[in-house]
């Protein structure tokens, strides 16, 4: 059962919410333990034929030609699909919020660029029949040379992977290879720095392995609509996806879904609905598509690998006074969602800590290998291992006991990090106290005292002068065109004050910062619907200064808006 | 393709179905018998998903040919309620937040209930291995393994 520490964070919940943060059985239990859930797989339709996929057996490879002509009089086939019968075959998940560009085939047609991509699909009476035609196809592959490693493919004269992203890298705000992360000036802090620290990490990737495997039934349903059966994650991004890649009016799709095995960001993907759906049409009958656990396991996107190299400056006191990163994110053939892991990696460094100089850059790369996608906090839990080994690694290499370590760099309350907004609700302090507690580990009492509630802000809300790559500077103060500047959300804790009471001396920031200037008036945007005051019952309710949800900003996640 | 007939009897029903040459019981189950509550998560022995008593003893049906199942009982998750009263196990589940996406779940319920069957109050290690075929990608196990432990201990929950 949850723990609700209302002695760290009294001011966490409202006592008075009637559901909120208290237990409540689910609505769909009862259908699980009685084993009556309906999962898609559990649909059975008359007629129903079965899709499989002839896939790749190399890494990277041009097709020469391909020869179902034995498929095709194989027992129970009954329809064939290449890349050619596919209306919009090349397609990019976030297309559908205008970030990246199509990049990827349903079927690949002249070349593959990973083990496992999908050629011909084979629909037949049965699963084995299908398999036993997919077998029977012929395709004459001419090798090319692959790419598995991230820094390999990002030397000149490195095969290039994805004809759209000729380099190897993804490109974001249509110019740039990477995302740049810049606060303050890390190279004359490591100077000032006692100690400079510097690792590598690595990640593999790592496979969701729901223990229901992905898939689609599609079935044709009166008024030429197409009733869809899946276990899909996001249930209108993959009915979205499923008429654009098939150019259907999205009113000719039924989907029903939102009961999913598992998913874990391995069921966003939306591959098995074009094709199962393109197969209804092209046959008249349902069309079931699900990966076997091979498949699953071999061929469906996993969280990509990572690599990161972390730089810290520390000072004897145990002040981290720079931490500069560069990150490396295997994003496979094919962009799916890495693209995006990578802009969530760089708003979270410098992690939970506030460290005054900060600077990164992170590449999503192209390579051979399986495309990547979503799997549990990707793009932040990966750089968070990286950044808690270098934690301890730190500690020791001062000679400090590791919790408080992190205790004296956690972020407060008031403070501004490197993505140039203010922390509140801050609760690493607590966090590493109760787990030093839980732990039987002993704390100093100086670091039990301490609260995320107090030493923040004052001089740790100052957005430093930053030193630009090209040697130019950015004042104090600067934020990106369209922000907010910091502390203009409504607190959900009373404010914190401007410290000096606190225990721990404020980080030296190298450079003396100047107040920050609020921007410009027509800068300010809503705030986006995030930290607000609890709403109160509507009997007492305030006339709201702002409105609850903030407009749409691509142009500062996303990049350039291309509808 | 040649069938082969088979008859067996499942949730107290006796069934009589025709199988391909090779297909599996699991297969048998979801699509001739139409019982969708054993899950395929695996085909290849490795999941539980597809557990099943036959003759009160757990077996993964995904890797039992159907004709292994010829004049034998079968019990799957769907007849663990009986009348409109659940057992004692689903109970638990449920109270214990044994299942959050479902799918391993009715194997998970025929181990245990296999378990229960033969050894009423099994120890914390009992129960362990008791699952050890099944795999749960969600729970973390621990709250499966304290719903196995309250049925079995609790007398209210067991005469529910
Ligand atoms: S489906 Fe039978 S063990 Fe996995
Ligand atoms: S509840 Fe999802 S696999 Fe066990």
């Amino acid at each position: 059962m949850l723990e609700f520490r209302k002695d760290l964070f009294a001011n966490e919940r409202d006592d008075n919410l009637n559901e909120v943060g208290k237990p409540t059985q689910r609505q769909d239990m009862a259908g699980h333990v009685t084993g009556r859930t309906p999962f898609f797989d559990d649909h059975r339709l008359d007629g129903m034929l079965h899709l499989k996929c002839v896939r790749s057996p190399h890494h990277s490879a041009r097709i020469r030609s391909i020869d179902v002509s034995a498929a095709e009089r194989s027992p129970g086939v009954r329809r064939i699909l290449r890349g050619a019968d596919v209306p919009v075959n090349l397609n990019t998940l976030l297309s559908l919020l205008a970030f990246g560009e199509d990049d990827e085939p349903s079927l690949a047609t002249d070349q593959v660029r990973y083990k496992g991509e999908p050629v011909v699909a084979i629909i037949a009476d049965s699963e084995r029949e299908a398999w036993e035609a997919v077998s029977k196809v012929r395709v004459a592959y001419d090798p090319l040379p692959a790419v598995f490693d991230v820094e390999e493919a990002l030397k000149p004269g490195a095969p290039s992977v994805n004809p759209v992203y000729t380099r190897n890298t993804f490109t974001y705000h249509d110019k740039y290879d990477h995302v740049k992360l810049r606060f303050g000036d890390v190279e004359r802090a490591f100077q000032e720095a006692d100690f400079v620290l510097e690792e590598r990490y690595q990640m593999s990737p790592i496979e969701q392995a729901p223990i229901e495997t992905n898939g689609a039934i599609a079935a044709p349903e009166v008024n030429d609509r197409y009733i869809v059966y899946t276990c899909a994650q996001g249930l209108f991004f993959s009915l979205d996806t499923t008429a654009k890649i098939l150019d259907l009016p999205s009113n000719k799709l039924h989907f029903i879904g939102g009961t999913v095995g598992g998913g874990f960001g391995g069921k966003v993907d939306s591959l098995c609905e074009p094709l199962a759906v393109l197969g209804a049409m092209l046959t008249g009958r349902p069309v079931r598509y699900v990966l076997n656990r091979i498949e699953e396991m071999q061929v469906s996107a996993p969280r990509g690998a990572e690599r990161h190299y972390i730089k810290d400056g520390v000072m004897r006191d145990g002040r981290i006074i720079a931490r500069k990163m560069t990150v490396y994110f295997d994003c496979g053939a094919y962009t799916r969602l890495t693209s995006y892991g990578a802009l969530k990696c760089v708003a979270h460094l410098p992690g939970p800590y506030t460290i005054p100089n900060v600077s990164a850059d992170a590449y999503c790369v192209f390579t051979n290998r399986i495309p990547a996608t979503a799997m549990r906090g990707f793009g932040v839990t990966g750089v968070d291992f990286a950044i808690e080994c270098q934690m301890d690694k730190l500690a020791h290499l001062i000679g400090m006991d590791p919790m408080e370590f992190r205790i004296v760099n956690a972020y407060r309350d008031g403070d501004v990090k490197a993505h140039r907004e203010h922390a509140s609700n801050t609760a690493l302090v607590e966090c590493v106290q109760v787990a030093a507690e839980k732990a039987s580990w002993p704390l100093s009492d100086a670091a039990r005292a301490q609260s995320s509630l107090t030493g923040g802000g004052g001089e740790r809300a100052i957005i430093p002068d930053t030193r630009l790559d090209d040697g130019g500077v950015r004042p104090a103060g600067w934020r990106p065109e369209g922000t907010l500047p910091p502390g203009t959300r409504a607190p959900s804790r009373p404010q914190v004050t401007p410290q000096p009471s606190a225990p721990r001396p404020p980080p030296i920031a190298a450079p003396q910062p100047t107040p920050a200037s609020p921007p410009p008036a027509q800068e300010q945007v809503p705030a986006p619907a995030a930290p607000q005051t609890p709403t109160p019952p509507p009997a007492q309710s305030q006339p709201q200064s702002q409105p609850r949800y903030a407009r749409t900003r691509f142009s500062t996640v996303f990049g350039t808006r291309r509808r | 393709m040649p069938k082969t007939p088979v008859q067996f009897r499942i949730n107290g029903t006796d069934k009589a179905v025709f199988a391909d040459g090779g297909q599996s019981l699991l297969d048998v189950i979801r699509r001739e018998v139409g019982d969708t509550a054993p899950k395929y998560g695996c085909g290849q022995g490795t999941c539980g998903a597809c557990m099943v008593l036959i003759d009160g003893e757990p077996h993964l049906s995904c890797i039992l040919l159907a004709e292994m199942a010829d004049g034998r009982s079968i019990e799957t998750a769907s007849n663990l309620d009986q009348g409109g009263q659940i057992h004692p196990l689903q109970d638990a589940f449920m109270t214990h937040f044994a299942a959050q996406c479902g799918f391993c779940t009715p194997g998970m319920l025929m181990a245990a209930k296999a378990l229960l069957d033969k050894v009423p109050n099994p120890t914390r290690e009992q129960v362990i291995d008791a699952i050890s075929d099944n795999l749960c990608r969600c729970t973390g196990y621990e709250p499966i393994i304290n719903a196995i432990l309250d049925a079995a201990q609790n007398p209210s929950r067991r005469s529910a």
